[in-house]
């Protein structure tokens, strides 16, 4: 299936993920001659799936956030939706059975009904209900896309509406969580749009998990005429007077275009630009570090049977939030206990999964010796399991195969510096850069989650390709 | 194209874009958006496709003239003139 590189296209996607793929499928409907390459042999990006013993793994994908019925319109997942001429059942949607944030002491039921989580406050905090009421009237009145302002961080707001510092933290949990890439506090632009995906909407999940999304991005995106170069890693930017006219991929071939859309990152974006803007947005002064370990267990059994519910525990271990890269290699303080088969109408596709998600220390894992790399992986599942037995039972006993990512595995997978899951804290809403013809789509434009990072490549597709295409 | 083959044309461009909405009941003085659920990026898909179908380009300070289905085809009469249908596509 590999597809010979061209020597020039329209518009050069650089990424095959959910954004670079949305983005793609946009143009190529209209005819538009686009390209999409990727470093790596398999798309979705930080959204993939893998095959380990014969048995099947998905990265990243824990839920389908932006929720809503089918019918529901004008919400992210419907436009999204007809954007990509997407038919709603495709998705094979099944929808989350209840999550939780958690502390030692409290906790927050919440799932795809608002009301749930809106009674757990009432119940829990009755002094902050009207203020907790006032803030969800005043975020749901907000536009779904980010838009270019002053950063303020979301604490500073929330202050506002909320007295109670546990309250906070325990709506804060989630979110920071699912896309935060500032440590303690996220960006109110980005806790809006994730307030909305997570409280307002809720989670699901695709039958056959990220895989089934994926085929449906590709299939869509090449049956509309998209070209799509895998094993073809962007080397450089070419650039003539501060403009972007190609790239040269890693084996030395060019390739001329008028524009590019990049899903790399915004410091992995600029380091292909030459040394001057390389330096400018040099990892150390720009990138995110908030990345993570996840073990993935399998286990002999349903979690149900050992008494588990939850879909997704979002856990914290103290008394206040943390949220920031440990000291050590990982942290159990905090982190996401996800069971995806805990839908509506999934099976499981193999064994019974858990999924832990803990907060790691970036640079520790890069260059671990190889032996220890494997200790620290085995010694993570192991703390990671007994520090969550205040919120789930030991599955220890149960699980017949595991498997763990590190920030080592992101960062190869992702090209993203220290592995930071959630790119840079610095967003680029209007998705321009300091070349001209180089836009940015996906993580570092500023939508979050995997609805968010399709909609991101639809909307810089349409902004910066077919709207200019549209009117010339 | 007539003016009512104009809006034959148009509301096949929405059934295309927008699958869910009914459009039986469309009034041709009424805003389109007062009737159905159509953002910015529908009516650039509007636009888009009738470029790709009819090789029609609408410029961006005219995509007010799309609002309702009477302004559409009174706009695009001169350009559709001597046009084929092509709907159902």
């Amino acid at each position: 299936m590999a597809q010979p590189v061209p020597s020039s296209c329209e518009t050069l996607i650089i990424g095959a993920g959910m954004s670079g793929l949305a983005a793609g499928i946009r143009m190529a409907m209209y005819g538009h001659d686009v390209l999409i390459v990727d470093r790596h042999s398999l798309w979705g990006g930080l959204n993939s799936f893998y095959k380990k013993a014969g048995r099947p793994f998905d990265v990243g994908l824990h839920a389908l956030t932006n929720y809503v019925d089918k019918g529901v319109r004008g919400r992210p997942l419907s436009r999204i939706l007809r954007q990509l001429r997407i038919p709603y059942e495709a998705l094979q949607l099944g929808q989350q059975w209840g999550s939780e944030s958690a502390f030692p002491d409290v906790k927050l039921e919440f799932s795809n009904d608002f009301e749930l989580l809106r009674s757990q406050v009432a119940a829990e905090f009755p002094n902050e209900i009207d203020g907790f009421d006032r803030l969800s009237r005043l975020l749901a009145e907000y536009p779904d896309l980010p838009t270019a302002g002053i950063p303020v961080m979301a604490r500073t707001r929330l202050a506002e509406y909320l007295s109670d510092p546990r309250l906070v933290d325990l709506l804060l949990l989630p979110i920071l969580y699912y896309g935060s890439p500032t440590p303690h506090d996220i960006e109110w632009q980005s806790f809006v749009v994730l307030w909305k995906s997570l409280y307002e909407e809720g989670f699901a999940r695709p039958r056959g998990g990220v895989r089934t999304i994926l085929a449906l991005l590709r299939d869509r995106y090449r049956e509309s005429g998209g070209g799509l170069c895998m094993n073809s890693g962007v080397a450089e930017i070419l650039r003539s007077d501060g403009r972007a006219i190609g790239v040269r991929l890693d084996d030395g071939q060019e390739i001329r275009c008028q524009r590019i859309l990049s899903s790399a990152g915004l410091v992995e974006t600029m380091a292909l630009c030459g040394p001057e803007l390389a330096a400018e947005y040099a990892p150390a002064k720009r990138a995110g570090r908030m990345t993570f370990v996840e073990c993935i267990s399998l286990l002999d059994r349903p979690l149900e049977e050992l008494g588990h519910r939850k879909t997704i525990t979002f856990f914290n271990t103290s008394e206040r939030l943390a949220y920031e890269p440990p000291e050590s290699p990982f942290s159990t303080t905090s982190g996401v206990i996800c069971c995806p088969d805990h839908y509506e109408g999934q099976e499981p596709q193999h064994e019974p999964a858990l999924r832990l998600t803990l907060r790691a220390h970036p640079e520790a894992w890069m260059n671990m010796p190889e032996a220890e790399y494997a200790a620290q992986k085995e010694k993570a599942w192991e703390a990671g399991h007994a520090a969550i037995l205040p919120f789930a039972p030991d599955i220890r006993p149960y699980t017949q195969f595991v498997d763990t990512f590190t920030p080592r595995t992101i960062a190869r997978f992702t090209g993203h510096a220290y592995g930071a899951v959630y790119g840079s804290p610095q967003k680029s809403p209007e998705g321009r850069t300091a070349l001209e013809h180089l836009f940015l789509c996906g993580t570092d434009q500023g939508f979050l989650g995997i609805v968010g990072a399709m909609l991101s490549g639809i909307a810089m597709a349409n902004q910066h390709a077919l709207g200019a295409a549209a009117s010339s | 194209m007539t003016k009512e083959d104009i809006v034959l044309v148009i509301k096949d461009i929405i059934a295309t874009i927008a699958p869910d909405e009914e459009l039986s009941g469309l009034t041709l003085s009424d805003p389109l958006r007062e009737q159905i659920e159509l953002d910015s990026m529908d009516f650039l898909d509007i636009v888009m496709e009738l470029r790709k179908r009819y090789g029609v380009v609408v410029p961006e300070e005219d995509y007010g003239q799309l609002a309702s289905l009477e302004s559409c085809a009174n706009y695009l009469e001169p350009a559709m003139a001597g046009k084929e249908m092509n709907i159902g596509v």
